[in-house]
């Protein structure tokens, strides 16, 4: 069963020492040496698994140097390696050779905290989400760096990938895009209509979350963790609340699980009705985006009237959550679902017949099965390209261990496929709310929290709407955060969008990317 | 085709009237607005909306606005993809230290006279983000700003009703 464990203890020559005060229990923490890190990562490759994130942390205050630790998951089982690099020597060796989403990890981490990866493949030092107008050694993930000071603006350049020859042009788009949507930058390559390479840029919205949170108390977290991505609020705060708790040792009422994931799939149908509507009218059918927004919109009013927010922001809290479900609150929920189902399957019914929609999205945007892996891809976007992965039933915790979702797996790893495993989500989600408002249990709906020992570590995944969000963190000496690293679904997805647009026109990259749908503050943090 | 013109019969028009109190201002003041938006806008108001480093929530909210039941064109409200067209700039917030300049370079691509809003609890000052390293906090610490509409996202019915209320001042 637990197979990336068994390598470590079955392999004395990687000299892996299982690190004590790591939570939960189920994640264990090894420590490698320099000299063994590569053959460690090697032999997780040669498993199966995949890099989920690889982070870098800041322990001078603590008396050490800094630490570079690397997530894998492998089916059900997460493994952390962790490897000490001294202050002196702030260098690590690079996995970009066995993992690619150790890419844009590793930039980023040499960007944000100064920790130079050895050995990075092409050695793509290039700044990732630091731009290149940042004064170079401006290190802000290090405890060094008050995070309070502007940065002076610097000249610099930031190489772009380039191809050349005749007729190939650029098109370059973007920070600020036409639509009602985030920043970011992607250049296009193309010849003709057809795009050759698309090189995508972000860190636009960096507003340094991860700073952010080691200046605030674990309370307050949750409300900075609910805005590292608006749209997938409640996800957030629960991965982030669920790793509080895994820290302090608490388990939250059993009612107020069962609340947070009535929140957790309300929020997923109301993001898939809206993002059904938003592929549709990339194709040019505006009617599919004005039934679907006003479907979505019908959600977003109940969670007003449910939990007061429209969001169901800072609803979620470290022990539980902050609001009671009103007592008709599982009526409203029945006749609400019943009224959006009902019309969500007629506009389903059209969709599926309507063959200039298929035309234009079938075999449009195809991430590869294999690529999908190869990236590490998770979430809505692994499931459509045929990778069976789903937070809620490999990591599960209550309620989904008493009402797993259903596994829902699609195989043409296109726009269609993406949008499909959409519509089946919404289904199954629907399904889910009503066996959660069957078994909710009664009680408390907040515990108070113990205090949070020193120097101890926890990590959480939860299954949001586009996928396995990972939060890790770190108590300092005297219990406060003393790092949180974020991996948002996007921080691996985005990898995804510039695969599938190989081999795509221009005008159907705004199709391509509205069915990734990924966020750009999640990522930039 | 003909189920989607049975869709489109079956669910009619859901546009919603603005809530009670925000609607008798607008009755109020109806004949001056559809005047000022005639005279200073050419019979409708466009909108360039510019994320400078919200974390999408406000995004939501302002798509929202689009949606057929707050349905903001019918008070001529229209959104535009470049602020060549725009006489107004909807800008949500906390500015990133990396859009400032291309928070800038729109403003000054706008041609004038032109009005700023700015949008959510990050633009109006800085929200839960506040100043830092990467973060400038407010949209008027960047450009200058004639609006502001608070909430953590306002809800589509602020947005209007804010947006309603600069223009017939």
């Amino acid at each position: 069963m637990k197979v990336l464990q068994s390598i470590l203890a079955n392999n004395p020559l990687l000299a892996a020492e299982r690190l004590e005060n790591c939570y939960p229990e189920t994640i264990p923490v090894y420590r490698v040496e320099a000299l063994c890190f590569e053959d460690t990562a090697r032999a997780m490759k040669r498993a199966g698994a995949r890099l989920a994130a690889e982070w870098g942390v800041d322990e001078t205050l603590m008396g050490r140097g800094f630490a570079v630790y690397a997530a894998f998951a492998h089916e059900a089982e997460y493994l952390l390696l962790r490897f000490d690099v001294p202050l002196e020597l702030p260098s690590f060796v690079s996995l970009t050779k066995l993992f690619v989403p150790a890419f844009r990890f590793e930039r980023q981490i040499w960007s944000l905290m100064g920790l130079q990866p050895v050995g990075h493949v092409h050695s793509d030092l290039r700044p990732w989400i630091k731009h290149e107008d940042w004064p170079p050694n401006a290190w802000p993930l290090r405890k060094d760096f008050t995070g309070k000071e502007r940065m002076p603006r610097v000249a610099g350049e930031y190489p772009w990938v380039q191809v050349e020859g005749e007729g190939v042009y650029e098109i370059p788009v973007g920070p600020v895009h036409a639509g009602i949507i985030e920043p970011g930058h992607f250049r296009f390559q193309a010849m003709g209509e057809d795009i050759i390479n698309l090189e995508e840029r972000l860190g636009y919205t960096h507003k340094g979350v991860e700073k952010r949170f080691e200046q605030l108390s674990w309370e307050d977290g949750a409300r900075l963790a609910g805005r590292v991505s608006g749209d997938s609020t409640v996800a957030h705060a629960l991965t982030y609340c669920r790793a509080v708790e895994t820290l302090a040792g608490a388990t939250v009422p059993p009612r107020a699980a069962w609340l947070r994931a009535i929140m957790l799939e309300r929020e997923r149908i109301a993001n898939h009705l809206g993002d059904i509507g938003a592929i549709a009218n990339d194709a040019g059918f505006a009617f599919f985006f004005y039934q679907f927004m006003r479907l979505k919109e019908i959600v977003i009013r109940g969670n007003q009237r449910l939990f007061g927010h429209r969001y169901q922001m800072d609803r979620v809290t470290p022990g539980g959550v902050v609001v009671e479900l009103p007592a008709d609150g599982p009526a409203l929920i029945e006749a609400e679902l019943a009224l959006v189902l009902a019309e969500f399957e007629r506009l389903v019914e059209i969709y599926d017949r309507n063959t200039s929609l298929d035309d234009r999205l079938r075999g449009t945007g195809i991430l590869p099965a294999e690529m999908a892996r190869e990236i590490g891809a998770v979430g809505l976007v692994a499931r459509a390209s045929g990778q069976a992965l789903d937070c809620r039933l490999l990591a599960p915790f209550a309620p989904y261990e008493q009402i797993p979702p259903r596994l829902i797996t699609l195989n043409s790893c296109d726009v269609h496929a993406r949008a499909w495993a959409r519509i089946e989500e919404i289904r199954d989600s629907a399904r889910l709310l009503r066996e959660l408002l069957k078994t909710l249990p009664t009680g408390d709906i907040w515990t108070p929290l113990p205090a949070i020992g020193p120097d101890r570590s926890s990590m959480a995944v939860v299954e949001g709407w586009r996928g396995e969000i990972v939060y890790w963190l770190q108590s300092g000496l005297r219990g406060e955060i003393n790092r949180c690293a974020v991996r948002d679904p996007s921080s691996v997805n985005w990898l995804g969008l510039e695969q599938a647009i190989h081999g795509n026109i221009v005008p159907d990259f705004p199709l391509c990317n509205k069915s990734f749908n990924q966020s750009y503050s999640g990522h930039d943090l | 085709m003909l189920r989607i013109l049975h869709q489109i019969f079956r669910t009619g028009v859901v546009s919603e009237p603005l809530p009670l109190e925000v609607e008798a201002e607008l009755a109020e003041v109806g004949c001056r607005l559809e005047a000022a938006i005639r005279r200073r806008f050419c019979h409708s108001l466009v909108i360039r909306e510019i994320d400078a480093g919200s974390c999408n929530g406000c995004e939501l909210e302002i798509l929202a606005m689009n949606n057929p039941i707050y349905n903001c064109e019918r008070f001529g409200l229209q959104f535009t993809a470049s602020p060549r067209f725009a006489d107004l700039l909807l800008v949500t917030g906390p500015v990133s230290v990396n859009m400032e300049i291309a928070l800038k370079r729109t403003y000054n691509a706008t041609p004038t006279p032109k009005l700023v809003v700015a949008v959510g609890d990050c633009g109006c000052h800085g929200g839960i983000f506040g100043e830092s390293y990467a973060s400038l906090g407010a949209v008027k610490n960047v450009i200058p700003v004639d609006a502001e509409i608070p909430g953590c996202p306002p809800t589509p019915f602020a947005l209007l009703s804010g947006i309603l209320r600069l223009i017939k001042e």
